[in-house]
């Protein structure tokens, strides 16, 4: 697949684990909440627990997202959807250490649809990089939505074995202060693994 | 929609589970990976949301406290390449570290050594057009941890980094050349011998600054863009 008359490529720089001492060094005031005033679209919280293969809580990791904004359009020079807007009152991308609950939240806003593949279009969703002590390397996964139209013709969601694409669904757990809150817990190992992808 | 992808993800990186670094093993998935394009969700990321969102740039920790640090400044200083020598610029790079004593601002870090109060040990730095870097620190110390009986983890100073995409974020270690924790040390260990080498800075003279600091130079290659659109996998 690689272009063979292309100059050699040097070889990559190797992940190494975060460690457990990042917290005065990566996260900021407010990584969290990927809104600002006058944001567009409906805004949401997700949150949930990372867990170990015991169903221990980690408390020492970090959650980071990534999305499109309402209109599904990434605040990016690669995406040229020119009839969708940027939003400058949304920030796509948030950080969020877990405590001592395991527990992560961010308020964002319910994601537009993006294109995947060919002509194929992609449900809305959330990517997601987990970092932490014991993990060597970023774990990625997706947060999707259970009552969205586009589930059932995602292009990944199809990549993704039908009994376990359950672990990729959040799950509606209530409201907050208006706001939808969707619970999404990360199984790093065991009976209820999560699914993670080599991007 | 199909999008130019960024190279495949190198085979020398760290496996998930590495038994010799304990915690991997509650900590790492069982099941294979699933393979996936990269769509526009992957090939786009966080870029210009430094000054947005992030903290003040720190280019000389050394100077975040009333008095100088403990320790022996050191100037750290490199490129950010993509696989096929770009530069990578205007691109975020977090740093942190303990200090001389091998002591982190931490409220778990348990070590028996000294904090400094002129020390915090984060910064930093955003890449030029060139995609250069450049800070000013003081060299950290070896310190114990409980993976193993006489576990020390080599000096190092922890780098963050985003590139151009979701795909392409990396978070590596800069060691120290010379040192001798490294080949015995799980988390580099957990790394193959060759691809190792790449996470160990080297002393430079001319980065050096006389009669004020050693200087080391610390280059990291990111994941590049693909030369030609791969065929779609689906
Ligand atoms: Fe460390």
């Amino acid at each position: 697949m690689n272009d063979v008359t292309a100059p050699p490529r040097l070889g990559l720089t190797p992940w190494q684990t975060v460690g457990p001492f990042f917290h005065y060094a990566l996260p900021w005031e407010g990584g969290e909440n990927l809104v600002r005033e006058g944001v567009q679209g409906e805004r949401i919280v997700v949150r949930g627990r990372v867990l170990d293969a015991d169903g221990a809580p980690i408390p020492d990791a970090l959650v980071e997202i990534w999305q499109a904004n309402a209109a599904g359009r990434y605040d990016h020079p690669e995406d040229c959807q020119a009839d969708r807007p940027i939003d400058p009152a949304f920030i796509g991308f948030g950080r969020c250490p877990t405590d001592d609950d395991g527990m992560f939240a961010f308020h964002t806003v319910r994601p537009g649809q993006v294109p995947g593949p060919g002509n194929s279009m992609q449900a809305p969703h959330i990517a997601l990089g987990l970092f932490g002590r014991g993990l060597l390397r970023r774990l990625v996964t997706r947060i999707y939505f259970p009552e969205s139209e586009g589930n059932a013709v995602d292009p990944i969601l199809g990549l993704v074995e039908s009994d376990r694409v359950g672990t990729l669904m959040a799950t509606r757990e209530g409201e907050q202060d208006g706001m939808p809150v969707y619970r999404f817990d990360i199984h790093i190992q065991g009976a209820n693994e999560t699914v993670f992808f080599d991007v | 929609m199909d999008v130019l992808q960024y190279s495949p993800q190198n085979l020398s990186e760290p496996p998930s589970l590495y038994p010799g670094y304990v915690s991997t093993v509650p900590r790492s998935p069982r099941q294979k990976l699933v393979s996936i394009p990269q769509t526009l969700t992957e090939v786009t990321g966080p870029i210009d949301f430094g000054d947005r969102v992030l903290r003040a740039p720190v280019h000389d920790m050394t100077r975040q406290g009333k008095g100088d640090p403990i320790g022996e400044r050191i100037i750290v200083s490199g490129r950010i390449l993509d696989d096929r020598g770009r530069p990578v610029p205007h691109t975020v790079v977090e740093v942190w570290q303990c200090n001389a004593a091998g002591r982190y601002i931490h409220k778990k870090d348990q070590h028996d050594a000294p904090l400094d109060p002129n020390f915090t040990g984060q910064g930093r730095v955003v890449t030029d057009a060139e995609g250069r870097y450049r800070f000013v620190t003081i060299k950290p110390g070896a310190y114990p941890w409980r993976n193993h009986h006489n576990a020390w983890r080599p000096a190092h100073i922890h780098f963050s980094l985003f590139g151009a995409g979701f795909a392409t974020r990396l978070i590596t270690q800069m060691y120290f050349p010379g040192d001798p924790l490294i080949d015995i040390d799980p988390i580099a260990g957990a790394v193959p011998a060759d691809a190792r080498r790449r996470m160990v800075s080297r002393f430079d003279i001319d980065t050096t600054e006389n009669e004020w600091a050693l200087g080391y130079v610390f280059d990291v290659v990111l994941r590049g863009r693909d030369a030609t659109p791969m065929e779609n996998p689906l």
